[in-house]
């Protein structure tokens, strides 16, 4: 209607209003511009080179591989399968790649929203049976491999997601026993988390490994990888009760009371009123728990499990191949690294979509 | 024991109250009859919250006796529970729960503490959102609403528990004046219908119109229960006439 003749200059538009705006405005902003800058000239042609110009792919000899300036991805090649699978029995990795890829689905499902329903636990109750089946075999025709010969990312997968699965409600029980009214209770609680943070997961692998044994009756064998997986849910169970205990904290105490006031119980109202909010309160702290998990599972290698990590200082063992310890570890950190970013872009997201009714 | 024939909705015998050392509530007796409308007013510290939480076990006391529509509020959680089922309360602050939508707020305790099927609870609802005349925005969250409007939501919410008592701690000092009026309406909608109810508020004109009686409270003792015509004309206590000189000419 009204809108001719607007009195203020439109604002200029453009890449170069752009760089003027965004990296000379003042200059401070030119400094550090120009600084990043001869960074970025000095640091990036010589990695270039390294990753990509100089490297060595495919079916590079070790020898071949050795007169390169660059990385010898043809380590990577060669040995992919053992650093994917660890020491699981060649032929039968498919096993471990169709359980991995049926975790996978599952995580991939459950990120989805309109998912969150009861039949999304007995359809995970399902997909780690198969999982296990198709691991451990013994039945169906399936060659039994014991649990010791398990490796690589399927294990890494394992043991985070069950670890990250069992410690989240065990973490939620704790945080809530923490402020529960019942001094017992709360003792217990505060004693055990404060107990399992200030010991270092090493410490608690090597006791689940070593010491627990101890107090079993002698006969009773509990299996590496069962001692090994309670001792990470263990750990990161204390951690989380910390950060939800946070949220527990964030929530107003007329929400409890508005709650009682309509005679829900403690429970009702935990499950209800004040868990999902708390919950909500601290996606990113849960978010970061599960990713320290992630790659906490890395650790499990001093207890001989050959994870990720393990399997592939197992293929850099090869002497044909040890100088390319580096392509191996750069390799697995970028697997490492993806699943990170995605876990954090997720919680982002998630962070967005469940805050709707907070949004003001 | 009661010489009425309807034995009273809310009987408070003698009912003490410390916070700590601080004495809250003094020897506090009082009874409300079924579909009797109470306005409790007093000085800010008086212990009026103090005293209508005591009401649904909100807070505990420490001495003297509370029943409600016959149930005795002991230590037993059961019964407290079996209380606040019968008991709705409105809180100054809303105090509705921010993550479910206005509908879910409605329908949660119906569902989960009264066992109602959930097409039912969601039928009741509606109704009740159209008694408090905002059906439309079933589907939005509380934090989309005015300030009003969130008041309302939480008196139909207090409502589809289908209580025999409803409890209102200021229901309206939270508001903008604007929005006073459209909950003062529900409230005396509410009153008409012969809800039993315990008002505290400040809302003199609510007092006088729909009160049956106004208790006044200062220093957590009832210093003075009387109907509101009494009450506003010829106080009998030094200490009301001070407190009604201040609120209504200041
Ligand atoms: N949880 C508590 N712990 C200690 N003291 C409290 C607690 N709750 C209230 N009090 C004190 O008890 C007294 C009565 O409080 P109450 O909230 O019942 O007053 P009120 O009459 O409702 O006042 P207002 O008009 O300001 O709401 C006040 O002095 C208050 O400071
Ligand atoms: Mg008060």
């Amino acid at each position: 209607m009204t809108d001719a003749a607007l009195p203020i200059a439109p604002p200029r538009t453009g890449p170069t209003a752009w760089l003027r705006t965004n990296l000379f405005g003042s200059w401070r902003n030119t400094l550090i511009s120009l600084g990043s800058f001869a960074l970025l000239v000095w640091a990036v042609p010589p990695l270039l080179d390294w990753f990509l110009f100089e490297s060595r792919w495919g079916d590079t000899p070790p020898a071949e591989c050795r007169k390169a300036a660059g990385a010898c991805w043809a380590f990577v090649h060669e040995k992919h399968r053992l650093i994917l699978f660890g020491r699981y029995p060649f032929a039968e990795q498919w096993r471990p790649l169709v359980g991995m890829a049926i975790l996978l689905g599952l995580i991939g499902a459950s990120c989805y929203r309109p998912f969150w329903r009861r039949w999304l636990l007995a359809v995970w109750a399902v997909g780690i049976a198969v999982m296990a089946v198709l691991m451990w075999g013994g039945v169906f025709g399936l060659r039994f491999v014991e649990t010791t010969l398990w490796g690589g990312l399927p294990l890494t997968f394992l043991l985070t997601t069950v670890g990250v699965g069992a410690a989240f409600p065990l973490g939620v029980v704790l945080a809530l026993g923490r402020r529960s009214k019942l001094p017992i209770i709360r003792a217990v609680s505060i004693g055990y988390i404060e107990l399992v943070r200030g010991v270092p997961l090493v410490s608690l692998l090597f006791m689940a490994s070593f010491m627990f044994p101890l107090f079993m009756p002698s006969g009773v064998q509990i299996n590496a990888l069962i001692r090994a997986q309670v001792a990470i849910i263990l750990f990161a169970g204390a951690y989380l009760a910390e950060v939800v205990r946070g949220g527990l904290q964030a929530v107003p105490r007329g929400q409890i009371e508005a709650a009682a006031a309509l005679g829900m119980g403690y429970w009702l109202t935990m499950r209800k009123i004040v868990l999902p909010q708390a919950i909500r309160l601290v996606i990113p702290g849960i978010v970061n728990s599960f990713i320290s998990t992630f790659k906490d599972t890395s650790l499990v290698a001093i207890v001989s499990l050959s994870d990720l990590m393990l399997s592939t200082r197992q293929a850099i063992a090869d002497p044909l191949w040890r100088p390319f310890f580096v392509e191996g570890y750069v390799f697995i950190g970028a697997i490492y690294l993806v699943f990170c970013f995605l876990m954090s872009r997720y919680s982002q997201h998630l962070e967005v979509q469940l805050n709707t009714g907070r949004r003001r | 024991m009661s010489t009425t024939a309807v034995p009273p909705m809310i009987q408070m015998t003698a009912v003490n109250k410390w916070f700590g050392v601080f004495h809250v509530l003094k020897n506090i007796s009082i009874e409300v009859a079924k579909g009797e409308r109470i306005v409790v007013c007093g000085p800010s510290g008086s212990g009026k919250s103090t005293m209508i939480r005591c009401i649904n076990a909100l807070e505990e006391h420490q001495s003297g006796r509370i029943v409600v529509n016959g149930t005795e509020l002991a230590r037993d959680l059961k019964k407290i529970d079996l209380v606040r089922r019968e008991v709705g309360m409105v809180f100054q602050q809303f105090n509705l729960f921010p993550h479910l939508t206005v509908l879910e707020n409605l329908c949660l305790a119906p569902v989960w503490v009264r066992k109602q099927p959930r097409a039912e609870a969601e039928a009741n609802a509606m109704r009740y959102l159209e008694r408090v005349r905002i059906p439309e925005q079933a589907r939005k969250y509380p934090n989309q609403l005015s300030g009003g409007q969130q008041q309302r939501v939480a008196i139909a919410r207090a409502l589809c528990m289908n209580p025999s008592v409803m409890l209102f701690d200021e229901p309206t000092s939270a508001l903008d004046p604007e929005m006073i009026k459209e909950v003062l309406d529900v409230m005396v909608e509410l009153a008409e219908e012969g809800m039993t109810m315990v008002c505290v508020t400040h809302e003199m004109g609510f007092a006088r119109s729909v009160a049956n009686r106004v208790v006044f409270m200062d220093g957590g003792e009832i210093i003075e229960v009387q109907p509101p015509e009494a009450f506003f004309h010829a106080p009998k206590s030094e200490r009301t006439k001070l407190f009604l000189s201040q609120i209504l000419h200041h």
